[in-house]
């Protein structure tokens, strides 16, 4: 099903950039059209059930990014691409080849893990994961959940959590308290954010909220039993039925890796109209660094504009930007992982949780591409989407290339697609077939 | 609240019709979705497409994420317990 | 200045072979490796042991070697993942089973275990596959491995038995007895050994001997039941050739549970680059011999370089250009497979002692346009 026409715009990923992406091209009366791994749109930030109440913004921008204006591709992803200009789309289980001139990536965040002794059992998930699964159904009706994570994100999660019907047993934040002090001297000035962090602290009072505070291991049998947690320099000894726990969120920048971006310690690269350096590809909200909604929808506003060709971008959404991310450079700043969570990996650490690849058959002399060839570290069904962070920050090694496709699609529906693409310039024709097996 | 039928390892369960597969599993708690290399129960992780952890077969289709899988009336599921 | 008895220039498959069959020859080696062990083709490889009878010559290197795989891999940890799964030549016509029935006989004829199945057996003994194929060649002998490890363990033998490595270095140029180095040490060897695989042409100018392309592509663990090796014989109705972009089926069971699927070749130089309508080309292939492949969930794909000859046999011995150089490449999709024999040639060679088995075919000089059907 190849479309008759190329179409102006697609954007990747529905949440609060990407959908200020789409609304931005559409207002430009550009075609466009939405791809969204999710069922509902929102991302995850706006992540809700029907009839769920929203942010004023989300409603807004739900309600505006709709067929016929905007074409939108729920439970789709973009899983290869021959160009920016010609994307694999798989629509559920269908792919299809997408022409277009040019791409938006609002691929978000994901949450950073660092490997603890048993943070395989069921049960450990992350901060962010304990949200979504509330927010997509799961009733958590008495269960004790320790939430040990970083960052202002905590107490949202933890107001979600009570919500589900969650007996918190305590709120975890890994940063000293002195740390945490400051960064709330420095956020908090804004009256919004300060009214916001009240609000959420009653909805969670009083759950104790500990600084200074990690999992040191998880142990259970078949699930988590109990959390061992270092709590201001004390071991203790939690019985729980979850631990939410993270250590923090990072840019997802794996289709920007496949596109040819260029990719840095934020995430991939912009400039201020957010083009990435590749032509025909602009990025916006956290896959180009974490700097929560707000900024992500400015970005998504000036992205959308400039792909669908606007020369002019309003300065203001340009401020609304630059605060926001002055923001997450905040918060990169002060919630960055401290080194005793690197320092809980024992030799028996699953690292590699696909190919269950332990910390002791790693040797940290080896570079990257040496132990993923002889331990397949990173070589499983996430390709290194969860260890890739947890090495680099282990070991000091960079993340490397994609290898397509993206999401593991079926090798029938992948091949079917790739048939579809526009023949190679060094036309591959059939020819004798070769020797050798 | 409006609760449909599916079923998990063959025996019918009565969950809410706007719910993923994954929340659905987990009604009762942590419970294993699938077996890793080594053989260890594991369960979802990122809830969010990343991780891979929770895939499952479902009508047949193997290596579905349930995080990323709405329920509907009469979808069949396959873990690992 | 570094000097020794010999350098070997790669530690892939091949030149860790050699390193290891001359260390334990009481010679000083030094082996050069850019990277690290297995880091070039032979990482990429799917790591098929198997015996091959596009000719004579190629069938005499692949069964010798196979004995001395053989005696060489119960001393191997389980990290080499060998499995005597065994090949099957898919014959999906009578005409290739009379070419399956013909291949038996020469295999025999070597001492080579095989046997023909017919229709009914090759659906019994391989349910996936689909239906109506004409029968299928049995090497019950053949293995899979994980090449890269196979590479670093034959290293670490050689290191071992006193080989000394060096690593990272990049080779600048062979000259007679001198391995010249962009940094660190020159090498000073009584003989230099070549064996860099689709490089080995950069240091030898001349050396016939082209970087092919290859892809190969593998699922996750699924359970689809693949007992032995699968490979399509459909191909050998065609002129063996050097041109051309070509696919082929293969398809692997690993000891991980994946299936690895293979595969294309082209000539396209160096460019690591994903050719996707070959590789939709390849992956229709695979589904169209085993359709259940269609519903596994693919992990990724890649490519590597085979080092190819336009006669199908490596080139093993001395390279006459460069006194006291000796070169072993060319093997492409064979280099696991005939590596100790490769080595067992390089050795007798290097130590005036008489081969194994006839050098001739592989002789690095020969016209290799018009020797493949004289071989």
């Amino acid at each position: 099903m190849r479309p008759s026409r190329r179409l102006d715009v697609v954007v990747v990923g529905a949440g609060p950039a990407g959908l200020a992406a789409a609304d931005a091209v559409a207002a430009l009366g550009r075609s466009v059209l939405l791809i969204d791994q999710g069922s509902r749109g929102g991302g995850q930030v706006w992540r809700h059930r029907p009839g769920e109440r929203l942010p004023r913004a989300a409603r807004r921008l739900l309600g505006a990014v709709q067929p016929p204006r905007v074409a939108v591709a729920r439970r789709a992803a973009v899983i290869d691409a021959a160009s920016p200009h010609e994307l694999v789309v798989d629509f559920d289980g269908r792919t299809a080849i997408i022409e277009t001139s040019s791409i938006v990536l609002a691929t978000g965040a994901v949450e950073r893990f660092l490997p603890f002794p048993g943070w395989t059992l069921p049960g450990v998930v992350g901060v962010g994961a304990m949200q979504a699964l509330c927010k997509s159904g799961l009733e958590l009706s008495g269960a004790r959940v320790v939430l040990a994570g970083t960052g202002p994100l905590l107490l949202p999660v933890a107001a979600t959590l009570r919500r589900a019907g969650a007996r918190l047993v305590l709120i975890g934040e890994q940063v000293p308290a002195r740390r945490l002090r400051r960064f709330a001297m420095r956020a908090l000035l804004s009256p919004a954010r300060l009214a916001q962090a009240l609000q959420y602290r009653a909805a969670t009072w009083p759950v104790p909220y500990r600084s200074d505070t990690w999992v040191v291991r998880a142990e259970g049998h078949h699930a988590v039993e109990r959390a061992i947690l270092s709590v201001g320099g004390e071991e203790r000894v939690e019985p729980c039925d979850w631990i939410a726990t993270a250590a923090g969120l990072l840019p997802r920048t794996e289709l920007g890796t496949l596109l040819g971006c260029a990719v840095g310690d934020d995430g991939i690269v912009v400039d201020q109209q957010q083009a990435t350096s590749i032509d025909g590809v602009w990025a916006a909200g956290e896959c180009c660094g974490v700097a929560g909604d707000d900024a992500a929808q400015a970005e998504g506003a000036i992205a959308g504009m400039a792909a669908a060709g606007a020369t002019e971008i309003p300065a203001a959404l340009g401020r609304r930007r630059d605060r926001g991310r002055a923001f997450g450079w905040l918060l990169r700043e002060e919630f960055a992982p401290r080194r005793e969570l690197l320092d809980r990996v024992t030799p028996r650490t699953v690292i590699c949780r696909c190919e269950d690849v332990r910390q002791e058959s790693i040797d940290p002399a080896w570079s990257q591409r040496q132990a993923k060839l002889w331990t397949r570290v990173a070589m499983g069904a996430c390709q290194g989407a969860v260890c890739g962070p947890a090495c680099e920050a282990l070991y000091g090694w960079r993340r490397n290339a994609v290898r397509p496709p993206l999401e593991q699609p079926s090798v029938g529906a992948w091949a079917s697609a790739l048939e579809r693409l526009t023949p190679d310039p060094v036309a591959v024709g059939e020819s004798p077939p070769q020797r050798g097996a | 609240m409006s609760d449909i039928t599916i079923v998990v390892n063959g025996l019918p369960r009565r969950v809410a019709h706007d719910i993923t597969v994954a929340a659905a599993l987990l009604q009762h708690g942590p419970a294993s979705f699938r077996h890793s290399v080594g053989g260890a129960p594991r369960a979802p992780l990122c809830a969010m497409g990343s991780c891979h952890e929770c895939r499952v077969t479902i009508d047949d289709r193997p290596a579905v994420r349930a995080c990323l899988e709405p329920v509907r009336e009469g979808l069949r599921v396959e873990t690992e317990p | 200045m570094i000097t020794c008895d010999v350098a070997v220039i790669g530690a892939g498959v091949v030149g860790a072979a050699i390193a290891d069959v001359l260390a334990h020859e009481g010679m000083e080696v030094a082996v050069l490796e850019g990277e690290f062990a297995g880091a070039g083709s032979t990482g990429a490889a799917m790591g098929h042991l198997v015996v091959m009878d596009d000719s004579p010559a190629q069938l005499r290197l692949c069964h010798h070697s196979r004995l001395r795989w053989d005696a060489m891999l119960p001393e191997f940890p389980p990290t080499v993942e060998a499995d005597r799964c065994g090949t099957l030549w898919l014959a999906a016509s009578d005409a290739e089973l009379a070419i399956a029935q013909a291949k038996v006989d020469r295999f025999r004829r070597d001492g080579v275990r095989a046997e023909l199945l017919d229709a009914q057996q090759l659906a019994e003994a391989e349910p996936a596959l689909r239906p109506g194929l004409a029968g299928a060649l049995r090497v019950p002998d053949d293995m899979v491995c994980y090449p890269p490890v196979i590479a670093q363990l034959l290293l670490e033998r050689a290191v071992a038995a006193g080989a000394r490595l060096l690593q990272p270095v990049r080779v600048l140029a062979v000259e007679s007895g001198l391995v010249r180095t962009a940094y660190g040490d020159n090498v000073s060897a009584g003989a230099v050994v070549v064996a860099a695989g689709a490089h080995s042409a950069s240091l030898l100018p001349g050396l016939p001997a082209l970087p092919r392309r290859g892809h190969l592509a593998i699922s996750d663990r699924m359970p689809i039941s693949v007992r032995h090796q699968l490979v399509d014989l459909g191909y050998l109705d065609s002129a063996h050739t050097l041109g051309g972009a070509s696919v082929a089926f293969n398809v692997q069971p690993r000891r991980t549970g994946q299936l690895l699927v293979g595969s294309s070749r082209e000539l396209v130089g160096f460019d690591a680059r994903i050719n996707r309508p070959l590789v939709a080309r390849m992956l229709s292939r695979a589904t169209a011999f085993l359709p259940a492949l269609a519903g596994a969930p693919v992990s990724r794909t890649w490519v590597g370089f085979r080092p190819a000859t336009a006669d199908a046999l490596p080139l093993i011995g001395r390279w006459p250009a460069i006194e006291r150089t000796w070169v072993a490449t060319g093997h492409e999709g064979l280099g696991i497979s005939m590596a100790p024999g490769t080595a067992d040639l390089i050795a007798a060679d290097l130590l005036g002692r008489e081969p194994p088995l006839d050098p001739a075919p592989f002789r690095p000089e020969r016209d290799v346009a018009h020797a493949g059907a004289a071989a």
